[in-house]
């Protein structure tokens, strides 16, 4: 971070933006979008709104934030995702 | 020539925070405190602190938590209590030093419970030394009352932006009726500037107050607090010379001295028992002993460099404390002498007075016997670092 730190934790808005806390995961789901049904459900469960509708239906997982939970993967009826060991 | 009004010391201090024209004052009763807050909400209710919103609350806990947000939002913010009602904000008054909000509180200070006490001691506020709150300790009445603009103005400075409380004695000055100058409206306004933060809570201009910090930061904002704490060692030296200018009354910054210039027995006090240490002095001076007093006015920030130079001189050094570390066997002002001692080239040896524990009474004749078994010490040396001075052997 190279802003000066402003007293007492005092930060404008926007500032989870910034912070890209998908860096805390340590599983990471896999999308395999053949097996999809495009329920929704995914999206729907998501705690973090990181499960995002694209144009033709189907979703993608915005990495920038996703904390890998695995709520989407066990939600899923299809078993579409996957959750995988995040390698770094 | 100020106007005398004797008055009970709970009115003197409600009187002293209405001429420091607060916005919010969130409140809860809690014995001996409950008298300063009754005294507000008389005021708010008869519309004498002009728009100030008077707020009951169901406990200390929302008490403090309605004293941040309000604070936050830019109000001057004022709220009173003591022992249990102050344990049960420990958690809060992290986040209101943690915030930077410079939110002032009365601590009538009373023992802990258990067993059940009301009566006064230093246990509540010492046990809260370590949540980033500056903490000033007052002798009587009306030092309480001037101490309170002094607080305000010390501690809404942008380079402190800290809370503060200002402590004084349980039931011995709450609750005692005695001549006051109730602090005049006109001087307080040239004294205190109203409160004008750089940062406030304002939904046209969205913050977040006290934000997540992961590791890479959360050290630094420590350290900013450390950095305030600094800052208040010299204003709080100052404002106590402004205020003397306007209110023509003083009573040390930091610290004060009473016979300490040449004094080879030095006692280390705080509140109300200062008086009778005074008192004690003056008979122990005309028979010729050189003793005298270090009062502490300020016990955080802790005045390491103003003690060291205060004390130098000394043949030996006599904390009286009203707190225990059960476990250590001291008083606050115990550990944090010998502490502040340490690492100099100061070599005087202290020796640790616990008393007044749960309202006991500290006569002058206890005092004196203190201070002759600080003689003997110099003489014959230390054995027994600190003990209780008014211990009861035949009740164990």
């Amino acid at each position: 971070m190279s802003s000066k730190l402003c007293i007492g934790g005092i930060v404008e808005p926007g500032s989870t933006v910034i912070n890209k806390t998908g860096s805390w995961r340590s599983f990471k789901p896999i999308y395999h979008h053949e097996k999809c049904i495009k329920c929704g459900i995914c999206e729907l469960s998501c705690p973090e709104s990181c499960i995002i509708k694209t144009e033709d239906g189907y979703y993608e997982i915005d990495y920038d934030y996703c904390k890998g939970c695995g709520i989407c993967s066990n939600e899923c009826p299809r078993q579409t995702i996957e959750m995988a060991l995040e390698e770094k | 020539m100020s106007k005398l009004t004797v008055v009970e010391g709970s009115y003197a201090v409600a009187h002293a925070v209405k001429v420091c024209r607060p916005d919010v004052i969130p409140a809860y009763p809690i014995t001996p405190q409950t008298h300063i807050v009754e005294e507000l909400s008389q005021f708010a209710a008869n519309g004498e602190i002009g728009a100030c919103e008077y707020i009951t609350v169901e406990s200390e806990f929302s008490a403090i938590s309605v004293l941040i947000g309000a604070s936050a939002a830019g109000a001057r913010t004022y709220s009173a209590t003591t022992s249990q009602g102050l344990a049960l904000m420990h958690e809060v008054l992290f986040n209101a030093s943690g915030m930077r909000l410079p939110l002032v509180m009365t601590v009538a200070n009373r023992a802990m419970s258990a067993p059940l006490s009301i009566w006064n001691d230093h246990q509540d506020s010492i046990a809260q030394r370590d949540v980033g709150w500056i903490q000033l300790y007052a002798e009587d009445p009306q030092e309480t009352a001037d101490m309170t603009p002094q607080a305000y103005k010390i501690c809404e400075d942008s380079k402190i932006m800290l809370p503060a409380m200002a402590c004084f004695d349980g039931f011995i000055l709450t609750h005692v009726y005695e001549p006051v100058v109730l602090l005049e409206q006109d001087l307080t306004d040239e004294f205190l500037p109203p409160f004008a933060p750089e940062h406030i809570l304002d939904p046209s201009n969205p913050k977040t107050f006290g934000a997540f910090a992961d590791p890479s930061i959360y050290t630094e904002f420590r350290y900013m607090q450390e950095l305030g704490m600094s800052a208040a060692l010299k204003k709080i030296e100052t404002v106590a010379d402004e205020f003397n200018e306007i209110y023509g009354r003083y009573y040390g910054g930091l610290i004060d001295g009473y016979y300490l210039d040449d004094a080879e027995i030095v006692l280390v006090a705080m509140g109300s028992v200062i008086g009778t240490i005074k008192d004690v002095i003056d008979e122990l001076r005309a028979g010729g002993k050189k003793v005298g007093l270090l009062k502490i006015r300020s016990f955080r920030p802790f005045p390491t460099d103003a003690i060291r130079d205060a004390v130098k001189n000394a043949a030996i050094i006599v904390p009286l404390d009203k707190s225990i570390s059960i476990g250590k066997y001291e008083g606050a002002l115990c550990t944090e002498i010998k502490a502040s001692l340490y690492n100099t080239r100061i070599d005087i040896p202290v020796l640790g007075y616990i008393f007044g524990h749960g309202g006991r009474d500290i006569p002058p004749e206890r005092i004196k016997k203190i201070v002759s078994e600080a003689e003997k010490a110099i003489v014959s040396g230390i054995t027994i670092e600190s003990s209780y001075a008014d211990l009861q052997e035949e009740l164990l």
